[in-house]
């Protein structure tokens, strides 16, 4: 069993008791130590600033031109504390409870808890950052409510939360590179972890614009790299998001953990064609006002618009009335496919429901006439001042969609459907965010700890920003105070020599397969595989063909790959076919995960394990741990971590 | 909404690095759906590239949704394309028909120097942002986050300026390649917010050296900024700017 070094107490005391007796590092010593930050979305952005401010030296990493471009740019919704400034009766311990109970009881408490606690100093430093939050008119904070929760604890900033929040830690970041705190690498790549003696001690980095390998030491080395969404090649991640690095630190011994539990997000812009490059989110804060539905004949073709209201089928109002359009996403997502399965999609693909704001427009338009005293008015002017209303909550959400589907939202429901979104697997870390390998750690999307077997929305940015704001700074005092003697390691060393000659090699016989099929049309064939075998719905015998087909992939990419170019020079094609290589070996250690875990639990549906009312069966008896897989000479050993419930008395979920 | 095929030819600025002379190449790219986004279409013309045996068309994207401000190029002469108020990668190809030529290339100004084919650095960016794009708050040092109550219309004038991808079409759209829009919206989100007064007069002087040595030209308010941006930020933003710098250059400490 492993151990996840929970401190001892009770479970509302742990933190407090921990950062009162954690080791530190004085001044004087920080400035001696460095520290290496893999990534700049949320976690990263806010560790490599807040460990700079500290007095360390931080060397910053990221693929994109600038860390500001981040995948965390592109969440929407919000993110959630437990302020109760709503007064609605929301605590810590509720935010605790409800991320508990929404990742299906497969989630650390003692974590789950900290996140909870610091949730509250993420919305303060934020907002002083200067995060331009929404606010009400008496010029105080404004919340929203999201799914699997009956409080309103999300802040966000219209559709662009992670946006602001990207761009405050940004801010945050940039001011440290002015201070000459953190050096910043933007478009370089991690390809290798340098470990000696048992330690994370260095990376090996490719310089994309040049291609040349470059040495990096540190004493120590944070990944904050963000999930691997994109092994189904379609998904809602940017185009760049991959698993690479956290994929190398896992060939070097890192455990990844629970690699199987993916979020499917339930409201998904529907895939159009072949060509689809990308998947677009469309925020579950749609689900606070909009309703969804599919028409309640099978094989209705009317426009919607001329199916009347006792023809339609509201089917998670119908299903879940306490929490309605709001049950968390796994649950969602699943409804809808069984929906479609079922022969009552709409579109010309069939593989897509409504989502309608009609009913929102005439509530708000009604509302807004009231407040304004317009008396007798119009139901025309009813409705203007209703998408009025819509468009200030929501405006850059409507625009995104008829921009991509050529259809007005405010006149016609949105078609929408299902999308990889979310993994809350990752690379497996203890209480202090420290993986397998001893001075190596992993925060936000990257590692696994907080969200068990489905996230609940707005958790991700609150758990990014905790990770680098207020947890590594404590947890990495207590390693590197013991490292205040280890000079720097020079890049001459053989350890970094020998990793850099591995990198090198490999990306040496990547190009020199000079085969004849593309980069990408292997990527999409992995997705196709993952997607149908290892997505919303598995079962065994699906998942041992999925294990062939995805080893017969591999053999075939080392054998046929097609990348043009050169290695010395910009040769975005080479970046992309080393990312897809790792996404081919981690997608069998997903289905790997998924055959091993017989029980349905959050993102995770083995169709074996299902109530006679099609939610998913959990196993607590036998499944009740964490699978940390360890990768040895190309094959996996599991280890387990025993999760223990304190506190939550695990139970089936219901949101009926 | 009804789909169509087309048949296109693409007009692509091709430069091996930033030391090449670069030049325009023309291709054929046929059957293509008005459903993809643009970018979707240059992927479907560098996946026929690769199986000819020739280098594919760099360029830079990351999420496709708009967001992220990765994506760039000048399209038939305008930055992020022929529609009003969005990046190239949510430009979908129903904004053309069959048998046009389209004209591609990279974002140009002096301070954006060229990197491969349609691939520029905007190092410059974060530059002038670290000259003083920042409210000065190191982690743990916040007071409750409702205690200064912000003006609501404040609070949305400070999001709309800070609305800014950071992607450059002010740029690359303007004559002279200045940087105010990109800079004042900077400078506005963080002025109108009580968090940001403390340093609003160093930090204006300071963005607009930054922007200077930089190599960006100055502003002689033609406003194509404005009429580029994807983001859509005012230009009462630039106002402000010169406002507020008028105010630390001339009033006493």
């Amino acid at each position: 069993m492993l151990d996840a070094k929970i401190p001892s107490g009770s479970l509302s005391e742990k933190w407090t008791k921990y950062k009162g007796s954690v080791k530190l590092v004085n001044p004087a010593n920080k400035r001696k130590l460095e520290i290496i930050v893999v990534g700049t979305g949320l976690a990263g952005s806010s560790a490599a600033a807040s460990l700079g401010e500290m007095g360390y030296k931080v060397k910053a990493f990221c693929f994109q031109d600038s860390p500001r471009r981040a995948h965390s740019i592109a969440a929407q919704g919000g993110i959630n504390a437990a302020k109760n400034y709503q007064n609605d009766g929301d605590s810590t311990y509720r935010l605790f409870y409800d991320t508990i109970k929404g990742g299906d009881y497969r989630a650390r408490e003692a974590n789950v808890h900290r996140l909870a606690e610091v949730s509250t100093n993420i919305i303060d430093q934020c907002v002083a950052q200067g995060v331009p939050f929404a606010r009400e008119y008496g010029g105080l904070l404004s919340n929203r409510s999201f799914g699997g929760t009956q409080v309103q604890r999300t802040f966000y900033a219209a559709g662009q939360t992670g946006q602001q929040l990207l761009i405050g830690a940004y801010q945050a970041l940039e001011r440290q590179v002015a201070l000459g705190t953190v050096q910043m690498y933007s478009r370089h790549e991690m390809v290798e972890l340098v470990i000696i003696d048992g330690k994370a001690r260095g990376i090996i980095a490719r310089n994309l614009v040049t291609g040349e390998l470059e040495r990096h030491f540190g004493h120590a080395v944070l990944l904050c790299t963000g999930g691997y969404g994109n092994v189904f090649y379609l998904s809602t991640n940017a185009m760049g998001s991959n698993v690479t690095a956290a994929w190398k630190a896992h060939r070097k011994g890192a455990y990844f953990a629970n690699p199987c539990f993916t979020q499917i997000h339930p409201t998904c812009i529907p895939v159009s064609g072949d060509h689809q490059s990308k998947l677009t989110l469309m925020s579950e804060s749609l689900r606070n006002d909009g309703r969804i539905w599919v028409p309640a004949k099978q094989g209705d073709h009317r426009p919607p618009n001329e199916i009347p209201e006792d023809e339609r089928d509201y089917y998670l109002e119908r299903r879940y009335p306490a929490f309605g359009n709001l049950v968390p996403r796994d649950v969602a997502s699943r409804a809808a496919k069984e929906r479609c399965d079922a022969g009552y999609g709409v579109g010309t693909s069939k593989q897509a429901v409504y989502l309608d704001y009609a009913a929102a427009i005439q509530r708000y338009g009604k509302a807004e006439a009231s407040k304004r005293n317009l008396g007798n008015v119009s139901p025309e002017t009813i409705t203007q001042l209703g998408k009025d209303v819509v468009k200030e909550k929501y405006g850059n959400l409507f625009n995104m969609y008829e921009k991509i589907t050529g259809e007005n939202p405010y006149e016609v429901p949105m078609r929408i459907y299902p999308a990889v979104h979310y993994t809350m697997g990752g690379l497996w870390v203890d209480y202090e965010l420290k993986t397998s390998i001893d001075g190596l750690y992993a925060l936000g999307e990257a590692n696994f700890s907080d969200h068990g077997a489905n996230r609940l929305g707005a958790s991700a940015l609150m758990q990014g920003l905790a990770d680098g704001y207020f947890v590594i700074p404590y947890t990495l005092g207590n390693y590197l105070s013991d490292e205040i003697r280890t000079n720097n390691i020079p890049t001459d060393h053989p350890a970094f020599v020998e990793a850099e000659k591995h990198a090198s090699e490999r990306i040496n016989k990547l190009i020199s397969i000079n085969g004849t099929q593309t980069v990408e049309s292997f990527h999409k064939r992995l997705g196709k595989i993952i997607w149908d075998k290892c997505g919303m719905a598995r079962s065994a015998e699906g998942l041992k063909q999925a294990i062939e087909e995805v080893r017969a992939l591999k053999k075939e990419f080392w054998s046929d790959v097609r990348i043009p170019g050169t290695i010395n020079e910009m040769n975005p094609e080479l970046d992309k076919a080393g990312r897809v290589a790792d996404f081919i070996e981690l997608g069998e250690l997903m289905c790997l995960d998924a055959l091993e875990r017989n029980e349905s639990c959050g993102g995770h549906f083995r169709e074996e394990y299902q109530t006679p009312d099609g939610e998913a069966l959990r196993d607590d008896e036998n499944y009740m741990y964490v699978a940390a897989w360890e990768m040895k000479d190309d094959n996996w050993q599991l280890h387990k971590e025993a999760l223990n419930y304190e506190i939550v008395k695990p139970s089936q979920r219901s949101y009926k | 909404m009804q789909h169509y095929s087309m048949n296109l030819k693409l007009k692509v600025w091709r430069q091996r690095n930033t030391n090449d002379q670069g030049h325009f190449e023309t291709y054929d790219v046929e059957n293509v759906s008005s459903e993809m986004s643009f970018l979707e279409m240059i992927d479907v013309l560098n996946e026929q590239l690769i199986a000819k045996g020739e280098n594919p068309i760099a360029f830079d994207h990351d999420c496709r949704e708009g967001i992220c401000g990765m994506c760039s190029m000048v399209i038939d002469g305008r930055p992020h394309g022929p529609w009003k108020g969005t990046t190239t990668c949510q430009l979908h190809m129903r904004a053309f028909k069959d048998g046009d030529m389209i004209t591609v290339e990279p974002f140009r100004a002096n301070a954006f120097p060229v990197i491969k084919d349609l691939m520029v650095s905007r190092s410059a960016f974060d530059r002038i942002i670290q000259a003083g794009g920042y409210i000065s708050v190191n982690t743990g040092n916040a007071v409750d986050g409702n205690a200064i109550p912000i003006e609501k219309e404040k609070a949305d004038d400070a999001f709309a300026a800070a609305a800014c991808i950071g992607c450059g079409a002010c740029v690359a759209a303007c004559k002279n390649a200045s940087a105010m829009l990109f800079l004042s919206a900077k400078v506005s989100h963080l002025a109108l917010l009580p968090q940001g007064e403390p340093e609003k007069k160093q930090r204006v002087v300071n963005m607009i050296a930054q922007m200077d040595k930089e190599g960006f030209g100055s502003c002689t308010n033609t406003y194509a900024c404005e009429a580029e941006c994807p983001k859509e930020i005012s230009v009462l933003n630039i106002a402000r700017l010169n406002r507020e710098y008028l105010n630390s250059t001339l009033s006493a400490d």
